[in-house]
């Protein structure tokens, strides 16, 4: 395999990252985050940092992913007479929407290359909806944009969840007719 | 060349099918060792934490297959470790069920009937509570309520859980922190370590083998604790009797790469697997209709928002538990929490988008989703393929992720079980506006399961069973099968109950084949804790089952 210079690389991940879960620009010349969503997505939650923690198992394959990218995207392009211009690796080149469609395609069914994509796209989404390269306490304090955006509430101060209302209290639906004096179906 | 440990019976697997024989066993007299792939953890070491390296991704092994994934647990006590301590009993027209090649798929000798008295030992022996409304999540009296509202019933399911010393932290498949979950390390284990039982974690199984002196030795190897894409050594033990219970994802996998040491396995070895019909639909709740239309309220201003908040499954909608419905249209509804992670990803928006956009959108709108879990009789479909090099998947990362060997495709069966389902799940929950309802995706990881069945199953027929009623695997006396995989089909409900009822009644069996072999042990063990009413129940049983 060729190399690949490392912003180019960076860049056509960010790129992926940022199709599946979207977000805000970085900087008014950002191009690998397309700008789709106003607050910040997968990029923002720290995807990249994710996918090249070696505990993934894909740190390894991540040169070969963006190369492979670009080598879609360019097809992709053709296909659809789209000009990409040339400041940018073609992946990052696209507009949000045709990445969105080429995503689609390469993670539908009976895509020869579906489970890689599919691998690729679980670890960008687990660093927005769960920050699985962060303690979740820490994620959360430093208002982390997945964690924060869901809602998730914060634990209490030795890091544990526990909650002290849960329930509404009150009979809510007749029982099933047949119920066993140990609470099971007949 | 060093003598080879030996011991009298060697149990793969320390979750529900391992531990109960291994008890039973110990203290009957038997030298007991446990062999358990995954770490040994306390409840101090169970986390709140999503972060891979924690005790969520230790405990837990999540593999990949052709059309169905697993999620199973991977620590010492298995999956009643991790699981969600949902504990009902199967309803009594499952025994009677045929399948789609129309022979009766459970042993004629089992029934809920004859079940049942197996059911109060296990009763007995986990503290199992019948949860009360005031015991039920904001999420659980939410679904009963919309059950009501839609003239259906719905109930607080039976669980395995202290809801006096429960925080209702929703974290229960990262391990219990404060062990109100009543997992198998608080019952089983333990006694089985009183009466001399060793359990040695971080050691999986690869195979068996026979010596030539008529016992098996099983060979293992040792996994790294941290990185378990590694390995640091190997090693075998003789014994005269071999539990397997490395679960229904695992168990057939062994039994597949002993086969060129064993001879031949039964046709059924890794065929005829079951997820137990299971798939999950998300809604997305409307806050203003949940307090118009439900009259619910927190008294905290909000309506529901309580995604987070609760302790897994805790109310079921049974009313198509119903034994005069045609097979394949029988199922169950239960409310669930899933965390995020592989919770979320597979969730589809309105648009049936699983990213993008519009799934960001509703990802903001995570603390007002409703998960419900639909367990559907499926058609047993599942197939393994041969094994891979060790244990049962090619490991992806550290912990938790790899690609396993099982193909899954679901039959017309099956898929019209989930429409039917998928349906009312929609009719319930979209009625007056009340939510969106989606059911998750089966194009990115195919159908996913918690629950995995049957892959080496009981029966009385050696074409379609690999086991037979006593649990023993045909052709190979002196093994046998406890854990879920024995289960023959789907059960319509959560299948830990089941699990644990069928390896007690196994015991005997065990019991009277380690006997056989000149081990000095006998049967009749009282509940962990020494209770004895259990066991005056199953007594009359019991004489069959040791039987000749």
């Amino acid at each position: 395999m060729g190399t690949l210079p490392d912003e180019t690389r960076t860049a056509t991940l960010e790129a992926f990252a940022d199709t599946i879960v979207p977000g805000a620009r970085r900087h008014p010349g950002d191009r690998a985050v397309a700008g789709a969503s106003p607050t910040g997505g997968a990029v923002a939650a720290g995807a990249i940092e994710l996918i090249e923690w070696d505990a993934t198992g894909i740190s390894e394959d991540l040169t070969g992913y963006a190369r492979s990218l670009d080598e879609h995207a360019r097809a992709f392009a053709a296909q659809r007479g789209l000009t990409l211009d040339g400041d940018a690796p073609a992946f990052v080149a696209l507009p949000f929407e045709e990445r969105t469609a080429l995503v689609r395609a390469l993670t539908a069914p009976g895509h020869p290359e579906k489970s890689l994509w599919v691998l690729l796209a679980l670890f960008c989404y687990m660093a927005y909806d769960s920050a699985a390269h962060l303690n979740t306490a820490d994620a959360l304090a430093a208002g982390h944009p997945g964690l924060t955006a869901m809602g998730v509430t914060p634990p209490g101060p030795d890091g544990l969840w526990r909650y002290s209302a849960w329930s509404y209290g009150r009979p809510l639906a007749r029982l099933h007719p047949h119920t066993t004096a140990s609470g099971s179906p007949a | 060349m060093n003598a080879v440990e030996r011991t009298d019976v060697l149990v793969i697997g320390s979750g529900f099918g391992g531990a109960i024989p291994a008890y039973h066993l110990a203290a009957g007299g038997a030298r007991v060792v446990i062999l358990e792939r995954g770490p040994a953890l306390a409840a101090e070491e169970f986390e709140h934490d999503f972060k891979l390296g924690s005790s969520y991704t230790r405990a837990f092994d999540f593999v990949v297959g052709d059309g169905m994934s697993v999620l199973g647990g991977n620590c010492v006590g298995g999956g009643s470790v991790v699981y969600f301590a949902a504990m009902p009993r199967a309803p009594r027209f499952v025994f009677e069920r045929r399948g789609s090649i129309n022979r009766r798929m459970w042993p004629a000798s089992l029934s809920r009937d004859t079940l049942d008295p197996w059911y109060d030992r296990v009763a007995e022996s986990i503290s199992i509570t019948q949860q009360g409304w005031e015991d039920v999540s904001y999420a659980g009296g939410l679904w009963a309520a919309a059950c009501h509202h839609a003239g259906r019933t719905a109930n607080p399911v039976p669980a395995a859980v202290d809801t006096g010393t429960c925080v209702n932290c929703n974290w229960m498949m990262a391990g219990c922190r404060f062990d109100a979950k009543q997992s198998l390390l608080l019952n089983y284990l333990p006694a089985a370590v009183a009466h001399g039982a060793e359990i040695r974690p971080l050691h999986e199984v690869q195979r068996i083998e026979r010596t030539g002196d008529g016992r098996y030795r099983v060979h293992y190897q040792l996994v790294h604790g941290e990185d378990y894409r590694l390995t640091e050594g190997e090693g075998c033990i003789d014994a005269e009797v071999v539990v397997v219970a490395a679960g229904a994802a695992a168990t057939p996998v062994i039994l597949q790469r002993s086969e060129t040491a064993l001879g031949a396995m039964p046709h059924a070895v890794g065929r005829y697997f079951s997820g137990n019909g299971e798939r999950l639909n998300t809604a997305v709740i409307n806050e203003d209709r949940v307090r118009d239309v439900l009259g619910l309220d927190r008294g905290d201003g909000l309506a529901y928002a309580a995604n987070q908040i609760g302790k897994g499954p805790t109310v079921a909608n049974w009313d198509r538990l119903d034994g005069s419905l045609p097979e394949y249209t029988r199922y169950s509804l239960e409310q669930l929490y899933f965390p995020p992670g592989l919770g979320t990803i597979l969730a589809l928006t309105g648009d049936a988008d699983w990213f993008g956009l519009g799934k960001k959108e509703m990802l903001e709108r995570w603390q007002s989703w409703l998960i419900i879990f639909q367990m559907i009789e499926d058609d047993n479909e599942g197939v393994f393929g041969p094994p891979p090099p060790r244990g049962n998947a090619d490991r992806i990362s550290q912990q938790m992720l790899g690609v396993g060997r099982l193909t899954y495709n679901p039959t017309a069966n099956t898929r019209a079980a989930w429409a039917m389902a998928d349906a009312d799940c929609k009719d319930i929950l979209e009625r007056d506006g009340l939510a969106t309802v989606t059911p998750w995706t089966n194009d990115l990881v195919g159908a996913y399961t918690v629950h995995p069945l049957a892959s080496c199953r009981i029966g009385d027929d050696p074409h379609t069973s690999a086991l037979d009623d006593r649990h023993e695997l045909r052709g190979h006396p002196g093994i046998f099968v406890t854990d879920g995989s024995a289960v023959p089909g789907a059960l319509t409900v959560n299948p830990a109950m089941t699990i644990s009822a069928l390896a007690e009644r196994a015991v005997p069996g065990i019991v009277r084949a380690a006997r056989e072999r000149g081990v000095a042990v006998k049967y009749g063990a009282p509940a962990p804790d020494g209770s004895t009413s259990g066991r005056s129940g199953t007594s009359a049983l019991v004489p069959a089952l040791l039987r000749d």
